[in-house]
C-alpha cells in the first residue's frame, strides 16, 4: 500500500482534521471543562487535556498506520502535520472565541474552556503552545508506529494503566485507607486528586516493564500447567474469586457498595435481557417494563400506606414473580408474529404504557400515580432485617448466582438451542418442529421474571418506588451494557455492566455525559466489533459469517492486517 | 372453508381476540357514555377536532421521513426523532438573529421562509451525515446490528444537542401575523393551527410531487422495488438513498417549525414522543406508502387529541388526557396485532426483506 505523495499528505492533513473536529465536539458540549478538575498527574496532566489530545492522538495514529509511509522521516512529518491540522481546529476555535461571543450559541464556549485549550497562559502564548501540543501528539503518535511491537505493546499498556489508575484515585485512597502500612505507601503515590508526579513515573515504568516482559517473554505460562493440575488451579481461581466477592462489601464500605449493588442490579436485568435479546434474537426495548411491574407489585402487596395486604417481603416475592412472568407473556402473546424492527418500536410503546399508567391518576390509588409508594417491606432473615447496603449487596450476589446460574444452564438446554435457531432463521427453525410459539414466550416470561425480581430487590433497597424511575433510559442502560459486554455472553453481562454502570458513578463528572457516551459506544460497537468485548462463540461465527466465506482458511486466521 | 379455519386457529388467536374484543368494547361504552352525559360542547369537540388535524399535519411530515426510509432500506430510523428535533432547534436561534436584525415582525414571511430553508438544511445535513457514518457500512449487516446502531445515534444525537446548547427550554418567539384566531362559518380556529395545517398539506404534497413524478423519485421508487436490479439499470444506489434521507430530514425540519407554531419551545428531548407518534403513523397509513402516511397520521392526530375525552372520559378514567401517549402506543400495538399492513399498506410487517 503504497500511496502517491500528495495523495499521502492530504490523507494525513484530513485524518488529522477529523481528530480535531472530534475534539471540538467533545470541547463544545462541555466534557472537557467538565473533566479538568480531575487530575490524572497531580499539576500536570488532567482530564480534560487528556479528552482533547486523545482523539487527534488516536486518529492520526490510525490514519497514518493506513497510508504507512516507508521511510521514517516522512512518517514523523505527516504525523506532526496531521496532528498539527488536529489542533488548528481547536486553535480556530480559541481564536474565534475571542472575538465573536460564542457562548449566545454555545453554552459551553466559555473562557474557561479556552484556558483549558491554552493550558492556562496568556491567548499569544497559549495559542502556539496549542498548536504546538498537537504537533506534538502527531509526532508522538508516528514515533509509535516506528516502534517494535514489544515496545509499542508496552508502551500502550503502560499509558492506559496510568490514566486509569489516575482515575481511579478516589476509589484505590478511600478503601486502602484503613490498612494501616498499605495507606502509608498509597499516599505516598496519589495527590488530593491523582497521582503525584513520582507515583506516575513509577506505575509507568513498573507497568511498562511487566508489558514488555510478558509480550517478549516465552509462550504463556499456563501451558505448563500439566493438565491433570489444570481443573485443581480452575477449582482454585473460582474459589478465590468467590471469596473476594463475599469480602467486597466490608472491604469496600458504604459508599463503594451502593454502587456496587446497582452493578449487581443491572447484571440481574442484564441476565434477563440477555436471554431475549441475546440468546432469543427478539429486540425488547420495554425491558423497563417488567422491573416496574416487579417493583410496583411488591409496594402494593407490601406497603402499609396503601395497606390492601402488608405482607412481608418474601410473602409478596412470589406474587411478584407470577406478575412479571404473566406480564411477559402478556406482551409477548400480540408480538409473536412480528420480527426485528416491529418488536423493538412496540416493546418501547409496552414501557412507556406501563410507565404512564403508573404515572396516571386513574391507578392511583393503587399505583400511587405521581408520588410512587412510600414503605415498601424490607426482606427479614430470621430477626434481622437486611437494610443497609453492605447487607443487600448479599441478596443481590444470591440472586446474581442463582440467575447466573440458570441462564448458564439454559442457554446450551433444548430450549436454550431453540432460542439460538429462532435467532438464526425462525423459518428454518420451524420447520424443524421448534414451535416458536412457546419458546418465544417462554424467552420473554424467563427474561420479564429476572427483571421483575431486580425489581422488588429495587424496591426494598429504597423501601419506595417513583414512577419517574422506570424510564426508557433503564431500558437502554441494561441494552447497552449487554452490547458492550456481548450479545448471549454471560460473562459479557459482568463485563458490561461494571464498566457501564460502576464507571458512571465513580466518575461522577460522567454522569453527565453517560448517554451521549453510551450513544456513542452504541455506534462504535456495532461499526467495529458488534460481537462485543466479551463475545459467545457461537455470535462471533454469526456476525462474521461473510468475511469467513470470503477469505481462504490461512488468511481468516492470521489477524487482520488492514 | 370453515372448519380449515376452525382448525387452524390456535389459542393465542384466541386470547388476542379476546384482547381485542375487550377494547373494542370499552372504547364504544365509554363513547356512548360521553355523549349521552353531554359533558363537553359541540365547540369543544370541533376545537379538538382542529388541535387533532394540526397535530396530524406535523406527524405526517415525520412519518414521511421514517415511510421513505423504511420503503428503501427496510430499517426504522430511530435516531429520526432527533432528525426532527434539530429543526426547532436551529429555528429558536434563527429567530433570534433575526429578532436582532430586526426583521422578525417587520419583514415576516422573509423570516419565516429563511427560518425554514435553514432549518430544513441543518436537519438534512444531519440525515445525510447520520446515513453516511452510521448506517452505510452496516448495510449488509444482520437486521438488528443497523437497528441497535439507530438507538445508539439517536442517544448520541440527542445528549449532543444537550450539551451544546444546554438542558433548559428554547423559547420560540411567536410572530405578530401568528396572532390570534380566525372565525370561519362559525368554527373559531387559531392562526398558528391553521399555519401547521396549510403548510403541512403544502409540503406533503410537493414531495408527493417528487416521489411520484420526478426522475429522483422514480429511481427512490425503483430502489425501494429492488436495489440490485435499480442498480443493473443504472441508478446510483448510494445517491438515491442519501437523497432519500435529505428529503425526509428537510420534512422533519420543516415538521419542527410547524410544531414550534403549535408548542413554542425547543428542547432536547422534544423528539421522542412525536418521533414515535409519527412511527406509529406510519406503520397505521401503511409503511413504505407517501399517502398513507398521511392518513395515517390524520387519523392518529385526530383519535390523540379527541380519544382520551371520548373514550375514556365515559369510562370513569379521571384527567384522561395524562393517557393520550398511551392511547397512542396502544394503536400502534392494536394495528400491528390485527392489521400489520395499515389502512393502505401493501408490506407485511412479518415480511422479511
Amino acid at each position: 500500500m503504497h500511496t502517491q505523495p500528495p495523495a499521502r499528505w492530504k490523507q494525513a492533513v484530513q485524518s488529522g482534521l477529523i481528530g480535531g473536529a472530534v475534539a471540538l465536539l467533545l470541547a463544545l458540549v462541555g466534557m472537557v471543562a467538565t473533566f479538568n478538575e480531575r487530575f490524572i498527574v497531580s499539576g500536570a496532566v488532567t482530564m480534560g487535556q487528556i479528552i482533547f489530545l486523545a482523539p487527534i492522538l488516536f486518529l492520526v495514529y490510525s490514519g497514518i498506520r493506513r497510508t504507512a509511509p516507508q521511510s521514517t522521516p516522512t512518517l514523523i512529518l505527516s504525523g506532526v502535520l496531521s496532528g498539527l491540522a488536529g489542533s488548528a481546529v481547536l486553535a480556530a476555535l480559541v481564536l474565534i472565541g475571542r472575538f465573536v461571543n460564542l457562548r449566545a450559541m454555545f453554552v459551553n464556549a466559555s473562557p474557561k474552556l479556552y484556558d483549558i485549550l491554552t493550558f492556562g497562559q496568556e491567548f499569544s502564548l497559549g495559542l502556539p503552545i496549542l498548536l504546538g501540543s498537537g504537533l506534538v501528539v502527531g509526532g508522538i503518535a508516528a514515533g509509535v508506529l516506528r516502534l517494535s511491537p514489544q515496545w509499542r505493546s508496552a508502551l500502550m499498556q503502560a499509558t492506559l494503566w496510568t490514566v486509569l489508575i489516575g482515575l481511579l484515585r478516589d476509589l484505590i485512597v478511600i478503601v486502602t485507607v484503613r490498612w494501616g502500612p498499605l495507606a502509608y505507601v498509597v499516599k505516598w503515590f496519589f495527590a488530593s486528586s491523582g497521582l503525584t508526579i513520582l507515583g506516575a513515573v513509577i506505575i509507568f515504568v513498573l507497568i511498562g516493564a511487566l508489558g514488555f516482559w510478558r509480550a517478549g517473554g516465552p509462550a504463556l505460562a499456563r501451558n505448563r500447567v500439566p493438565a491433570s493440575r489444570r481443573q485443581l488451579v480452575r477449582w482454585v481461581r473460582r474459589a478465590g474469586v468467590g471469596v473476594v466477592l463475599l469480602l467486597l462489601p466490608p472491604v469496600l464500605g458504604i459508599f463503594f457498595s451502593e454502587i456496587l449493588d446497582n452493578v449487581m442490579m443491572y447484571i440481574l436485568m442484564g441476565i434477563g435481557l440477555n436471554i431475549v435479546v441475546g440468546f432469543a434474537g427478539l429486540l425488547d426495548l420495554g425491558y423497563v417494563a417488567f422491573f416496574a411491574i416487579g417493583a410496583y407489585t411488591m409496594g402494593a402487596l407490601t406497603s402499609p400506606e396503601l395497606g390492601f395486604f402488608n405482607m412481608t417481603y418474601w410473602q409478596a416475592l412470589p406474587f411478584a414473580m407470577i406478575a412479571s412472568v404473566l406480564s411477559g407473556i402478556l406482551l409477548g402473546l400480540p408480538v409473536l408474529k412480528m420480527r426485528g424492527d416491529y418488536l423493538a418500536i412496540v416493546t418501547l410503546g409496552f414501557g412507556e404504557i406501563v410507565r404512564l399508567l403508573a404515572l396516571s391518576d386513574w391507578l392511583r390509588p393503587w399505583l400511587g400515580g405521581t408520588q410512587g409508594i412510600q414503605l415498601v417491606a424490607q426482606p427479614r432473615l430470621g430477626g434481622f432485617v437486611l437494610n443497609t447496603q453492605q447487607e443487600l449487596y448479599y441478596l443481590f450476589l444470591i440472586g446474581v448466582g442463582i440467575v447466573a446460574f440458570i441462564a448458564w444452564r439454559l442457554k446450551d438446554s433444548r430450549i436454550g438451542r431453540a432460542w439460538m435457531a429462532l435467532r438464526e432463521d425462525e423459518d428454518v427453525a420451524s420447520a424443524m418442529g421448534i414451535n416458536h410459539i412457546t419458546i418465544k414466550l417462554m424467552a420473554f416470561a424467563t427474561g420479564a421474571l429476572f427483571s421483575g425480581v431486580a425489581g422488588t430487590i429495587f424496591a426494598a433497597k429504597l423501601t419506595s418506588i417513583y414512577p419517574h424511575s422506570m424510564n426508557f433510559l433503564v431500558s437502554i442502560n441494561v441494552l447497552c451494557l449487554i452490547i458492550l459486554g456481548g450479545m448471549g455472553s454471560i460473562p459479557g453481562v459482568f463485563v458490561g455492566s461494571l464498566v457501564l454502570i460502576g464507571a458512571p458513578e465513580l466518575l461522577r463528572e460522567f454522569a453527565e455525559y453517560r448517554y451521549l457516551v453510551y450513544g456513542a459506544l452504541l455506534v462504535a460497537m456495532m461499526l467495529t466489533k458488534p460481537e462485543g468485548l466479551w463475545p459467545e462463540e457461537r455470535r462471533r461465527l454469526e456476525l462474521h459469517e461473510a468475511e469467513e466465506v470470503a477469505l481462504p482458511e490461512e488468511v481468516a486466521a492470521a489477524p487482520a492486517s488492514d | 372453508m370453515l372448519r380449515t379455519w376452525i382448525q387452524r386457529i390456535t389459542l393465542t388467536d384466541i386470547l388476542v381476540w379476546a384482547i381485542g374484543l375487550v377494547i373494542l368494547v370499552g372504547v364504544i361504552w365509554g363513547s356512548i357514555v360521553t355523549l349521552e352525559t353531554g359533558k363537553y360542547s359541540a365547540e369543544n369537540w370541533t376545537d379538538l377536532t382542529i388541535t387533532g388535524l394540526a397535530l396530524g399535519g406535523v406527524y405526517a411530515l415525520i412519518a414521511l421521513g421514517y415511510t421513505l426510509v423504511y420503503g428503501i432500506l427496510r430499517m426504522i430510523n430511530f435516531a429520526h426523532s432527533e432528525v426532527f428535533m434539530s429543526g426547532p432547534f436551529t429555528a429558536t436561534f434563527m429567530a433570534d438573529a433575526l429578532i436582532v436584525l430586526g426583521w422578525w415582525n417587520k419583514y415576516p414571511l422573509l423570516s419565516l421562509v429563511i427560518v425554514l430553508l435553514v432549518a430544513a438544511a441543518v436537519s438534512s445535513v444531519i440525515a445525510i451525515l447520520l446515513e453516511r457514518i452510521a448506517y452505510r457500512p452496516l448495510r449488509a449487516a444482520p437486521r438488528l446490528v443497523p437497528l441497535i446502531t439507530a438507538i445508539g445515534a439517536s442517544f448520541f444525537l440527542q445528549y449532543v444537542f444537550r450539551g451544546l446548547y444546554g438542558s433548559g427550554l428554547k423559547g420560540y418567539p411567536e410572530m405578530e401575523i401568528f396572532k390570534g384566531f380566525w372565525v370561519l362559518s362559525g368554527i373559531r380556529i387559531f392562526k398558528t393551527q391553521a399555519a401547521a395545517i396549510v403548510g403541512a398539506v403544502v409540503m406533503m404534497l410537493i414531495l408527493y410531487g417528487i416521489v411520484q413524478w420526478t426522475k429522483i423519485g422514480k429511481a427512490m421508487r425503483s430502489v425501494s422495488e429492488d436495489k440490485e436490479v435499480a442498480a443493473l439499470m443504472g441508478i446510483n444506489v448510494d445517491r438515491v438513498i442519501t437523497i432519500t434521507f435529505a428529503i425526509g430530514g428537510a420534512a422533519a425540519g420543516v415538521a419542527g417549525i410547524l410544531y414550534l407554531l403549535l408548542f413554542p419551545v425547543a428542547h432536547f428531548f422534544m423528539g421522542f414522543f412525536p418521533g414515535l407518534k409519527a412511527f406509529t403513523a406510519a406503520v397505521l397509513g401503511g409503511i413504505g406508502n407517501v399517502p398513507g402516511a398521511f392518513l395515517g397520521a390524520m387519523v392518529l392526530g385526530l383519535l390523540e387529541s379527541i380519544g382520551p375525552n371520548l373514550f375514556l372520559d365515559g369510562l370513569g378514567i379521571p384527567a384522561p388526557n395524562q393517557l393520550k401517549d398511551a392511547i397512542a402506543f396502544a394503536i400502534l400495538v392494536l394495528i400491528l396485532i390485527f392489521r400489520p399492513t395499515g389502512l393502505l399498506g401493501e408490506r407485511l410487517a412479518q415480511a422479511k426483506a
